[in-house]
């Protein structure tokens, strides 16, 4: 009975990663892959994991194992965070068929910060000098119609 | 190295050829990207994934050979995979665009 919960848990992680793994051969744009691994392979390892649990069924590697599955459930919305971040900042090309792009016009490229919708221009603080940006990083309204 | 101890046999001693086998061909799927990748980001999640896929074939194999300690192996690899991609996300924004 437990060789056979253990054995069902680990297809099924196993299953999840392959998926993942498909996922990212298949999908089309730097961040639908993302979308893809991130989730797909943090199920598929916590469910390994959790199959290593039942196996064993020991104190210390059942601490073990939800250990690693709570800092892999933690780090991995991080690192793909992270790496989204410095792809669409290092200019990725979104997928042609892409509905929308709300961050469209609204990164700074040169500070790197993110700007309200309709960014209104203070005397106080000094604008940053547009130089040769590409059209995606360009205000909204400053952009001609 | 690690001499195998022979798995009681039935559906789990079977089964995890099965199992290791579909992380094998995860493995190479992610190579393929990994080679391919346009950009270096998609290179940088393609190791993020393989690191993933590493932690399921130590941890399965450590279920068919018993042995508990290979799971330490599973924990390092998830700290060292969460750095590595993190330091590679910080080099892909500061670096000059070629």
């Amino acid at each position: 009975m437990i060789e056979v919960l253990s054995t069902l848990f680990a297809l099924l992680g196993a299953f999840f990663i392959t998926v993942a793994s498909i996922g990212i051969l298949r999908m089309p744009d730097l961040f639908l892959r993302m979308s893809a691994t991130s989730k797909a392979s943090t199920l598929g390892s916590a469910l390994t994991l959790i199959a290593a649990m039942i196996f064993f069924q020991d104190f210390s590697v059942t601490t073990r194992c939800l250990a690693t599955i709570l800092f892999l459930i933690l780090t991995t919305p991080v690192a793909a965070h992270m790496i989204g971040r410095a792809g669409y900042l290092s200019g990725v090309r979104l997928w042609e068929r892409t509905i929308t792009d709300e961050l469209a016009g609204h990164y700074n490229a040169e500070t790197r910060r993110l700007e309200g919708a309709a960014p209104t221009p203070s005397p106080a603080e000094p604008q940053p000098e547009k130089t040769g940006e590409t059209d995606r990083f360009s205000p909204p309204s400053g952009r001609p119609e | 190295m690690i001499d195998p101890i022979p798995h009681p046999a039935g559906l789990a001693g079977l089964s995890y050829l099965l199992i290791l086998g579909m992380l094998g061909v995860a493995v190479v799927l992610t190579f393929i990207r990994l080679y391919r990748g346009p950009k270096l980001a998609d290179r940088v999640i393609a190791l993020d994934l393989l690191a993933i896929e590493s932690i399921g074939i130590i941890v399965n194999y450590a279920m068919a050979l018993n042995r508990q300690m290979l799971i330490d192996v599973a924990i390092v690899l998830a700290l060292l995979a969460f750095l590595g991609t993190v330091a590679f996300a910080r080099y892909l924004e500061k670096r000059v665009e070629p």
